[in-house]
Formats: structure tokens, C-alpha cells, sequence
């Protein structure tokens, strides 16, 4: 249980597509400052990207879209509760980044006349920007980490953020998974960038590690965020999405979809419009699959044998090559055999759908110094361009907030207390393995908070929350691998006592599936066109609040408003190939 | 639970006759995620010591040698 202690000005934690893009941007603009960027696992390898991406969700370029129109459009598939600054900072700044990635080697579809090959998977514009050749972008961010002069430190696993005694940010404290040391990073802003809570529900199969989310985003930055008194923000509009069942990983519909590829139910008719996630989409989606309709199925055995080739190169190359392996596996084929899916356990991600830590259009936090992007910031449908974007904001503000600051000084008991609740599970003689504690948890979440949403299930599961709270005490851990599973835990049962907190309190329906509850059926705009926030009382316990939504840049019509309300087909017909 | 017990039934399988560890190779062990790859003292191969798998093939990926071939967990299979 050595300390390492380590002095930097800016800590970025999470190196996975927003972390590397803040920390680049930050040396780029202040080649003088000392930036560090930490993960849990490898920054050649880690997160969400690393092998590479299918498609950028939501480019927003000239020609094809405006950021008038892409912030509109995000903001009624949100149901109105967004806030649109957060959402125009990203769309104003997405073409340029599209065109920079590009500049570094990223490879992008173009059509003969070297434009940008934009198609329509949205309700109602176009923004998808296929990447058939995706599968080398963590290699190109690599080489332009290597070339700012960032540092970079893999195998810490963050467990608790430093907070000054002036409120400020301090820094942070981790464990090194390897050598079991304990490190203490003293930073005068930090980036947090930790991806998803992708290990919340508990996947159908059963495997803990069997997740949409690259499974190391087991929610820690959430619990971070929260234990530094961060607010966050949207922890009820939960992230479900529809998978290849089993293998529960996308399909993807935004792949087959400009090749004709779409979703179909038992009948192979056709029932949604629009194969774009969203919470009322995916609430048409469940009822298909409850009301007896189901399966549901990706269909493209209607496809050419060339096209469903070219489907093939990037569903089995890029972002999950394993699909292939799988469908190899059950003896499925594009030609002759339609792909059965099912919608996923739930997760938290700003990413996909608009859940996490409250930042402004600076990506700052509640707390001073305190930055977050990507998935884990609450910027609704941000995606990896997202996450890139506001890595950057985040990466650029924060060298200006440090400018002329010292390190705030911090009390040691807080980092005796961290190093002690850290370390318990492996000076315990005896107890229960860190996976098994995990595995309860999760199955609690899938029993309890899975929508629909029923109010008597969630304080029931809030009930099992609080008993599994007592059994962390009880945890053993063997090594530092164990320590850090025993550590992600935790972290797991703070974002789902937040989940159920904040579910409870917003007292009517909203986003589709992602929080319908049957208690309160309706979406009730006179009380509850608001944020619901939470963050840590001064009991220690969540505390619920309201945050009225800023007033829009660009105003909805009445007409325009309910647009994703109307997904599903009228009368469902058999589309011909 | 999820530590592997019976090393028979892993789903990442390492072709020992190619896998260099030996000449202190360890791409592999790096690029997980999850960090379940280890070295095995005893052959001075690197072997799947947790059932943490994502399926996501970075090891596959860049092993130098093509030692490496990950299946689909069984429990997904
Ligand atoms: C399977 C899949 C397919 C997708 N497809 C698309 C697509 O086609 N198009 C698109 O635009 N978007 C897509 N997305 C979404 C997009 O990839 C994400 O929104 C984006 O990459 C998120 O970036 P991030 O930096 O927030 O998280 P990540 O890139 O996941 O990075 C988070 C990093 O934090 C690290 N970390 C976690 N906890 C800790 C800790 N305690 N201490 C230190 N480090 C930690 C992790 O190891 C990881 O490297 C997809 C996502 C997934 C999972
Ligand atoms: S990368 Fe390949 S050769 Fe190298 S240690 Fe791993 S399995 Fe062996
Ligand atoms: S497939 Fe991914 S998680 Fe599994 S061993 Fe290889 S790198 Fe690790």
C-alpha cells in the first residue's frame, strides 16, 4: 500500500475519445502547463472507441444540416428538456471538428466528388456520416496524444476526486490495478471523461461483462462527481438501447439503414418510422416485443448479395468485430436469415440519450475547476463527435481557469479516509467476492428500476440498494485486480440509488420508455417541463431539486413539438424490397 | 466467480506454440480492457485469468503472432 504522489495542472481521468481530445487541445493552446492523462485501462486501447466507429451520429455539415436545425431536432427528441446552449456549442463546433479529425488521418465516407457522404437516419434531418474505414481512429488520437506531449499514466483506476478546502478542485485519488499502489494526483482543473455507467442493469445473458458500454465505464465518474458535490442532472431519462439480442451490441441500424436495412416485427412488417434511437422509439420497440408482435428483427434478406457484402466489411471489421463471430456462431446470414433483437438492461450515458453530470457550454460543472465531457456529461445525444467537441471545450476552458492559480490546499483526512475505504476489502480476512455482490446488485436493478417504471417496485429496490450498502463492509478482494472491481461497486450502487432517486421524484412520463412510469402515466408539462438534479444533501444522502430549462435560442413551434411522438407506422404494411 | 477456475473453458484461447511472452512480449496483457490477460509463470505463456471478457478483440488485433483467437463468452453464445 505504497503512495505515489504525482503534481500536475491539468488531470484528465478517462482517456477513451473525450479525455485524449481535452488533454491535446489543453497542451495545444498551453504547451507550458503539465497535463495528465490517466485510465483505467490502456489510452492506446481504451473505451468506447477502441475499435474503432461504424458512423459520427450527428455531424452537423454545411449543405446537409444547420446547427439551427440539428439543436431543434435534438431538442423534441428530448422532449423539450435540454439545454440548447450546451447543444448549439457542440453543433457550431461539429463540422470543424469533423474537418480536423479528417486532417489527422480519420477516414470519413466521401462521394466521387470528394464530399462529405451525409444520409438521413433521423426522424427528420440528415446528420449520419458513415465511417467504413472507422476501425483506426484510437491509433490516429494516439499519435496526436504522442505529438502535444501529453502525458499519460494506464491501470489507475479513479476512485474519489480532491476537494479543496475552498470548495475548489484538488485533484484526485486512484488505485493502480497492477501494483495495488495507492496515487494521489494533486491538479488545479480536472477533466472528467469516464464514459457511460455501462454496468448498471444486468445484461439478459447474465454475463457481468456482456454490456453495450465498454464494460470498464462501470459509472465511477457519476459516483465521483457526485461525492465532490458536483450536481448532476436527467439521472431518471435512462439509456435502453435495441441490440442484437444476446449479443447485446447494436446491429446497427444506422449502418444498414441507407442500404435499405430495417427493423421489422414477427409479420415482417414494418412498425417504427425512423430507426434512430430515441426513448419513443424505443418505447414502440418494447410494446412490440410485450404486445405480442415479437420478435423483432433487423431485416436485410431482402438486400444484394454486393450490399449486404458491404455491410458485412464494416459490421464484422469495425466497433464490434465480434458480430460476425456471433452470427457465425448461430448459423445467421444477412442473405437468407433476419437478426433477432431485444432491448438492452439500462445504462446512464449522456451520449445516447441525456443523463449525467451537469456542465454549462464551457463543459464546466458545479464545481469550480471541475470539467466533464462525453458520455458521462449530461449534453443529450452528444455521441463520439460529442465527446470529442466537448473534450475540446473542456480541454481549451480549463487552461484559462488555471491561469495564476496554485494547487488548493487539502485536508489529509480526506485522503486517509479514501486510502482506508479503499484498501478494506483486501486487509478483510474473509468475506464475499467483489463479482457476486456486483452480480446481486445488477439483478436488483433489472428487477426494480427496468421501465416500466412502477413506484412501489423502486422503493422496494431503494430497500435491497440500501442492504447491499451495508454489504460493502463485507467485501473480499485477494489483489488489486479484485480491489478495483470491489471499488466499481460501489460506484454502481451510488448511480443506482441516484437512479431510483431521481425516477421517483419526477412525478410524471417522459422520453418515451426511458422513464415511463405506470403510476403516472402522462407527460405533464405544467409542473414538469424542468431538470431534475441531484446531488449529495447534508445528510450524505441524494437530494432532489428542480433546474428550470434555460430559454431556447432556437424556439419549437406547436407543430414542430410532438414530432417524435408519432414513430410508430398507422397501419403496419409489408414494405417491398 | 468470475475468476477462471478451470482453465479449459476459456473463451480467449492463446496458441502456446506462437505466443512469445517468453521473449517478453506482453502487447496483449496492455491492450485489454479488462485487464484478465496474464502471464502464466509456469510456461511463460499468457493465459485468461477472469471471465471479464468483452469480446471487444484488441488483443486479437495486435498480437504480433496471431496467437490469439477470442470466441464469443458461452453465456452469450
Ligand atoms: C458499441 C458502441 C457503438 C457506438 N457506435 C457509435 C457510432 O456508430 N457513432 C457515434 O457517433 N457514436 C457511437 N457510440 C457512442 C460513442 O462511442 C460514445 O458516445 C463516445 O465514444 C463516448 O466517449 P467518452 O470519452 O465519454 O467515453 P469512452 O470513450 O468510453 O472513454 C471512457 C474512458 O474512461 C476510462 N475510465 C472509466 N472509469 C475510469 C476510472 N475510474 N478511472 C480512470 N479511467 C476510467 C475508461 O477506461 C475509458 O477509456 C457507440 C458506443 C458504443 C459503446
Ligand atoms: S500478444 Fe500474442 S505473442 Fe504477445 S504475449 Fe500476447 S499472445 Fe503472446
Ligand atoms: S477480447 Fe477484449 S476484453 Fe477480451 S481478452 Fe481480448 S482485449 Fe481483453
Amino acid at each position: 500500500m505504497d503512495t505515489r504522489n504525482i503534481e500536475v495542472d491539468i488531470l484528465v481521468i478517462g482517456g477513451g475519445t473525450a479525455g485524449p481530445l481535452a488533454a491535446i487541445k489543453a497542451r495545444q493552446k498551453a504547451p507550458h502547463l503539465k497535463v495528465l492523462l490517466l485510465d483505467k485501462a490502456n489510452v492506446k486501447r481504451a473505451g468506447a472507441i477502441a475499435e474503432g466507429m461504424d458512423s459520427v451520429n450527428n455531424a452537423v455539415i454545411p449543405g446537409f444540416a444547420t446547427p439551427e436545425q440539428y439543436v431543434k431536432e435534438i431538442t423534441i427528441a428530448n422532449d423539450g428538456i435540454v439545454n440548447q446552449a450546451t447543444i448549439n456549442a457542440y453543433a457550431t463546433r461539429s463540422y470543424d471538428m469533423i474537418k480536423e479529425l479528417d486532417g489527422w488521418g480519420v477516414k470519413f465516407e466521401k462521394d466521387e466528388t470528394g464530399d462529405y457522404a451525409v444520409k438521413k437516419v433521423h426522424h427528420l434531418g440528415s446528420y449520419v456520416l458513415p465511417m467504413p474505414e472507422g476501425y483506426d481512429v484510437k491509433k490516429v488520437i494516439f499519435r496526436q496524444l504522442r505529438k502535444a506531449g501529453v502525458e499519460i499514466s494506464n491501470r489507475l483506476v479513479t476512485t474519489r476526486l480532491l476537494v479543496g478546502a475552498d470548495g475548489r478542485i484538488a485533484g484526485a485519488m486512484a488505485l493502480d490495478s497492477r501494483s495495488g499502489e495507492f496515487v494521489v494526483i494533486r491538479a488545479k482543473a480536472v477533466v472528467l471523461c469516464t464514459g457511460a455507467a455501462g454496468r448498471l442493469g444486468l445484461p439478459s445473458s447474465g454475463y457481468l461483462f456482456g454490456t453495450y458500454e465498454n464494460p470498464t465505464n462501470a459509472g465511477d465518474g457519476y459516483s465521483m462527481a457526485y461525492h465532490a458535490g458536483a450536481e448532476l442532472s436527467g439521472l431518471e431519462c435512462f439509456q435502453i438501447n435495441p441490440l442484437i439480442k444476446d449479443y447485446n451490441g447494436p446491429a446497427c441500424a444506422y449502418v444498414t439503414g441507407p442500404f435499405g436495412g430495417y427493423t421489422v416485427n414477427a409479420k415482417g412488417e414494418r412498425f417504427i418510422k425512423s430507426d434512430y434511437w430515441s426513448g419513443q422509439m424505443i418505447l414502440e420497440f418494447w410494446r412490440e416485443l410485450e404486445g405480442g408482435n415479437g420478435p423483432v428483427f433487423l431485416k436485410l434478406d431482402h438486400l444484394a448479395d454486393e450490399t449486404v457484402t458491404k455491410i458485412e466489411n464494416v459490421l464484422h471489421v469495425t466497433e464490434r468485430p465480434t458480430r460476425g463471430l456471433f452470427h457465425e456462431g448461430r448459423g445467421v446470414d444477412y442473405r437468407k436469415d433476419m437478426v433477432e433483437m431485444h432491448i438492452s438492461e439500462i445504462g446512464l450515458c449522456g451520449g445516447h440519450s441525456a443523463s449525467g453530470v451537469w456542465v454549462d457550454e464551457n463543459a464546466r460543472t458545479t464545481v469550480p475547476g471541475l470539467y466533464a465531457a462525453g458520455d458521462l456529461c449530461n449534453v443529450a445525444h452528444n455521441y463520439m463527435l460529442g465527446a470529442f467537441v466537448f473534450g475540446k471545450i473542456a480541454g481549451e476552458d480549463a487552461v484559462d481557469y488555471v491561469a495564476g492559480k496554485e494547487h488548493a490546499a487539502v485536508d489529509a483526512a480526506q485522503i486517509e479516509a479514501e486510502r482506508a475505504r479503499i484498501f478494506a476489502p483486501l486487509l478483510r480476512a474473509e468475506g464475499i467476492p467483489p463479482t457476486q455482490v456486483e452480480y446481486k446488485l445488477r439483478r436488483m436493478v433489472n428487477d426494480y428500476l427496468q421501465p416500466p417504471k412502477v413506484t412501489r417496485k423502486m422503493e422496494i429496490g431503494l430497500r435491497r440498494f440500501a442492504e447491499i450498502r451495508e454489504d460493502l463492509a463485507r467485501i473480499k478482494a485477494s489483489n488489486p485486480h479484485e480491489l478495483m472491481r470491489a471499488a466499481e461497486v460501489a460506484a454502481i450502487l451510488d448511480c443506482a440509488e441516484l437512479a431510483a432517486s431521481a425516477s421517483l421524484f419526477r412525478k410524471e412520463s417522459r422520453w418515451g420508455l426511458y422513464h415511463y412510469r405506470t403510476d403516472h402515466e402522462a407527460r405533464n408539462d405544467a409542473e414538469w417541463f424542468v431538470f431534475v438534479e441531484v446531488r449529495k444533501g447534508a445528510d450524505g444522502r441524494p437530494e432532489c431539486f428542480t433546474r428550470p430549462v434555460p430559454p431556447y435560442i432556437y424556439p419549437i413551434g406547436e407543430a414542430e413539438r410532438d414530432a417524435y411522438d408519432s414513430l410508430r407506422v398507422e397501419a403496419p404494411a409489408t414494405l417491398a424490397a | 466467480m468470475t475468476a477462471i477456475v478451470n482453465q479449459s473453458v476459456v473463451s480467449v484461447i492463446v496458441e502456446h506454440d506462437k505466443c512469445i511472452a517468453d521473449k517478453g512480449c506482453r502487447i496483449c496483457i496492455d491492450v485489454c480492457p479488462t485487464d484478465i490477460l496474464a502471464l502464466d509463470a509456469s510456461d511463460g505463456k499468457v493465459r485468461m485469468v477472469y471471465d471479464e471478457c468483452w469480446y471487444c478483440l484488441p488483443c486479437q488485433h495486435d498480437c504480433p503472432t496471431g496467437a490469439i483467437r477470442v470466441e464469443i463468452p458461452y453465456l452469450l453464445r
